[in-house]
């Protein structure tokens, strides 16, 4: 695999992850549980999916053969994405929502804080815009997750079911191969173990803050790297991608 | 030819698409200009947030205001570094929109105290009262927050320091 073959990849692997995320969280616009926490959610929803534009735009750029991020996004099928699998789960009910946002928004907090020392110039820049806004979600959410599970007995339950079930997509975040072993070399990627180190911690004094408790000897679901997916991403897709593989000419 | 000064007066007249009292150019968006020639010019420009749906019309904006005054080779690009900070905003153009009824910036970036879960106290745009509270992290748009005056009861908008 060439650099150039490897910063495609990781940049896809950032951008649908983004991407994905972004698509399902949209889902409860106009649906959230009060005016203000719709907005709230919806303002996150857009700056995941404002970053999944600038890096997909990015991608397509590195790639160089005239594909652009509309034709990266719309016009992949779900073995061509490489998102990590925990974006792609169903949103469930608040609680599910904001316990998977926890977890993301915290790896993102510490991922975006190594990436913005990226040798490539572009990356760090994104990442630098990226981390001002991922530091106001995860306070966000993070006050919702200490609600939930400091809360009512009903709240706790649902909360802690929810980080059980989540769990075991947590260390696919962190997962490395060839892409990342040629870009860290190069000073482009980030060494995802330091990122799990910081990750591992603050989850740990946020789950406990919130008296909840961290789900143990948890098999690890993998794949996504490789572009194996869990069965809700090709929904996903189906809905997502519907408008411009119908009408292929269409205009925004 | 015009000098990017020049230039930088013309955009001073496009308003803001979210809050037209004040301009692309007090916003901070507009990061560098280069005229090249009568008709050609670079410009590079930065967000305020990510998804911020304002881009596209800025830039819209930018581009009919350099057709206008007969410039045809417009490359108009987008960079993310540095990222964009509400430090930026200057003392006059915080007090207009404190006038519209926005509540600006009133921590720096420098200050970190927000993380040890000190909450700065907002001004009341209105009656300018400290009595506010915090409402929500996110308000109308991506760029603030919302915020209620506990002593006019009035809630408005603080624009988030970031």
């Amino acid at each position: 695999m060439t650099t150039k073959e490897a910063l495609f990849k990781y940049i896809l692997r950032i951008g649908d992850t983004n991407l994905i995320l972004g698509q399902r969280l949209s889902e409860w616009t106009g649906h959230g549980p009060f005016l203000e926490e719709d907005l709230a959610l919806t303002n996150i929803t857009l700056d995941i999916t404002g970053a999944a534009k600038s890096l997909l735009e990015y991608a397509a750029l590195v790639e160089g053969n005239g594909r652009t991020e509309d034709d990266l996004a719309f016009l992949r099928n779900d073995r061509q994405f490489f998102n990590v699998q925990i974006t792609e789960l169903p949103n469930g009910d608040y609680a599910r929502t904001i316990a998977r946002q926890v977890l993301v928004d915290c790896f993102d907090f510490y991922f975006y804080q190594e990436l913005s020392k990226s040798k490539d110039e572009t990356l760090a820049g994104i990442a630098q815009k990226s981390l001002k806004e991922v530091t106001y979600h995860l306070r966000h959410t993070s006050a919702w997750l200490e609600r939930f599970g400091d809360g009512t007995e009903e709240s706790h339950n649902k909360v802690q079911l929810a980080l059980n079930e989540l769990w075991q997509y947590t260390n696919e975040l962190f997962e490395m191969n060839e892409v990342d072993e040629i870009l860290i070399k190069e000073g482009i990627a980030v060494d995802l173990n330091v990122v799990k180190t910081k990750w591992e911690k603050h989850i740990s004094d946020l789950v406990e803050k919130s008296t909840l408790i961290i789900p143990q000897n948890v098999f690890m679901q993998t794949g996504s790297r490789k572009g194996i997916h869990t069965e809700h991403l090709a929904f996903i897709l189906a809905e997502m991608q519907a408008l411009p593989r119908m009408y292929p000419d269409a205009k925004w | 030819m015009k000098s990017s000064q020049d230039i930088f007066e013309l955009f001073s007249e496009i308003p803001d698409p979210e809050i037209p009292v004040i301009s692309i150019v007090e916003l901070g968006v507009i990061r560098f200009i280069e005229v090249l020639d009568e008709i050609s010019i670079q410009i590079i420009i930065t967000p305020t947030y990510s998804g911020c749906p304002a881009m596209k019309q800025i830039e819209d904006d930018v581009r009919k205001k350099l057709i206008e005054h007969g410039f045809s080779v417009i490359d108009i690009k987008t960079i993310f570094s540095p990222p964009w900070t509400t430090d930026w905003i200057t003392q006059e153009t915080k007090e207009k929109l404190r006038k519209y009824g926005i509540a600006p910036p009133e921590e720096t970036t420098q200050d970190k105290s927000w993380l040890l879960g000190i909450e700065k106290k907002i001004t009341c745009p209105r009656c300018k009262s400290l009595n506010t509270k915090l409402i929500s992290q996110f308000g109308s748009t991506a760029c603030k927050a919302l915020h209620q005056c506990q002593a006019c009861l009035e809630p408005f908008d603080y624009f988030k320091c970031i």
